[in-house]
């Protein structure tokens, strides 16, 4: 029997800076909302692609960064208490007879929403495949781009590729159980805590672990089970090294992922909407971001965040039918502010 | 002012060059295959090229942003990212090829 499911009035897909204003002005119109996304953060590209870098074009804030566009999203939603959902895929959307929807995710949670909205940007972000030749026949047996369970590597001989801090730290946490331990990077330069470069550093001066220069270019082995790859140095030169398992961090990518099974009309991988209330080609579904396509679109934050203000009042109408909408400021209504948590 | 780009069959082609221009967006703007999905911010590592060895002299020296991108996108020692490539004078004739990395994120 799966889970209990979840009952609320809208589910917002991705919890990047659309998906978190989306909290905020559905919130308003007293519409309930939980988040579902694959990162273990919200954020979207703004977390993870660049949270330190300077945003310049937010009305209001001359400079803000990444995260810090985040932060403030995060404290605006916090009074209509946002339910967040991270590390998991939505893979299915599904009708309900009553005209509501089931939505389902890949780690087993199911959700019953009156209104779906996808705020997916550029689609989940998925771990970056190295272009070594066959390597998907490997993955999830002994190439694995994640650790779940550090007791599956328990005596394992493992190989971890990358330069970033995901590598650093599983190649120091993995150490001490593993039968032997490699890090291979193109060059002795990281991308990593300076600590986490210092331990790995003493650890292979201890003959603990092995630090390689270079790349990994085949794959040997049978049935997805790996027994060893070749290594290219940064002189070229090739040489084989026995292992069982594969680990390589190369950062994040975003690939649209199960949005393209749910039956919606898609073009060129975005979602057409209208531009009155942002509802794709299926009522109940709307699409706002990155992730829409209208004339005119701009992929801007800016934009993202119009968007959700006009698709509000629509999914008002679905979830609270019998009520009536009335126009509020937020500086002048007292039922706004209360629900704001300042009056 | 021209780039020499080498198509995947060994061809090559002279594209229009602008100074001041990216290499980013003298490639896209010939309509080559180049996703260069950050749009130049050093975020992606999608706009990747392998520039022909006896350029490289020419070029300035990778900051600490387009190693790392460049670290996670399989680069190798001819690799730099187009978007942090302004063309110059000096690059009059610059011969490149998109990179195996890039082509597979465009496809
Ligand atoms: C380097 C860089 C600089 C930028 N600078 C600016 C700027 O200065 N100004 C500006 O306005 N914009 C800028 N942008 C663009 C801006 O970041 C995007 O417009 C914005 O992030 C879009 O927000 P979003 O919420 O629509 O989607 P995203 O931020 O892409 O978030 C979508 C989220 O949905 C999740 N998701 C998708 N599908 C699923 C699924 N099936 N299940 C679970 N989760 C899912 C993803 O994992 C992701 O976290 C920049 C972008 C980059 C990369
Ligand atoms: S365009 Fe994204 S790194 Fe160059």
């Amino acid at each position: 029997m799966a889970e209990e499911t979840i009952t609320t009035d809208v589910v917002v897909i991705g919890a990047g800076p659309v998906g978190l204003f989306a909290v905020f002005e559905l919130g308003l119109l007293d519409m309930k909302v939980h988040l579902i996304d694959i990162l273990d953060r919200p954020g979207g590209q703004c977390a993870e692609l660049y949270p330190e870098k300077p945003i310049y074009d937010i009305p209001g804030l001359p400079l803000v960064t990444g995260q810090d566009l985040t932060d403030r999203l995060m404290e605006q939603a916090a009074p209509f208490n946002p339910q967040f959902h991270f590390n998991e895929q939505v893979e299915e959307v599904e009708k309900q007879p009553d005209g509501s929807w089931l939505v389902k995710t890949d780690g087993g949670l199911t959700f019953n929403a009156k209104v779906i909205v996808i705020a997916a940007g550029g689609g989940s972000f998925q771990p970056k495949r190295p272009p070594i030749p066959g390597i998907e026949d490997y993955e999830g047996k002994s190439v694995f781009y994640a650790v779940k369970k550090m007791e599956n590597f328990r005596g394992k001989k493992v190989l971890i590729s990358g330069g970033g801090d995901s590598a650093l730290d599983w190649t120091i946490n993995l150490q001490p159980i593993v039968k032997s331990m490699a890090l291979i990077h193109r060059r002795d330069g990281f991308r990593a805590a300076p600590a986490s470069v210092n331990e790995m550093k003493k650890l292979a001066a201890e003959d603990k672990l092995k630090f390689l220069l270079g790349q990994v270019t085949k794959l040997h082995g049978a049935n997805g089970q790996l027994e060893g790859v070749t290594i290219q140095d940064n002189d070229k030169k090739e040489f084989e090294l026995e292992v069982d398992t594969l680990l390589p961090f190369f950062g994040l990518t975003m690939k649209l992922g199960p949005i393209a099974n749910w039956g919606l009309n898609l073009h060129e991988n975005l979602i057409p909407v209208d531009v009155e209330k942002f509802e794709t080609s299926t009522p109940g579904i709307f699409a706002v971001g990155d992730i829409n396509t209208y004339p005119g679109k701009l992929k801007l934050i800016l934009s993202g965040f119009h968007e959700v203000a006009l698709m509000a009042q629509q999914a008002f109408r679905y979830v609270h039918p019998d009520a009536k909408l009335t126009f509020q400021y937020t500086t002048s209504s007292t039922s706004l502010q209360k629900k704001l948590g300042v009056n | 002012m021209k780039i020499n780009l080498i198509g995947a069959d060994g061809t090559e082609q002279q594209l229009d060059a602008v100074e001041g221009w990216r290499v980013m967006e003298i490639i896209r703007d010939h309509g080559f295959p180049i996703i260069a999905e950050c749009g130049g911010a050093c975020a992606c590592g999608t706009c990747q090229v392998e520039v022909d060895p006896t350029w490289q002299a020419k070029l300035h020296q990778p900051r600490e942003d387009e190693l790392d991108m460049l670290d996670q996108n399989y680069a190798n020692e001819w690799s730099r990212l187009s978007c942090q490539l302004i063309f110059t004078p000096e690059l009059d004739g610059l011969r490149l090829r998109i990179s195996e990395v890039a082509l597979a994120d465009a496809a």
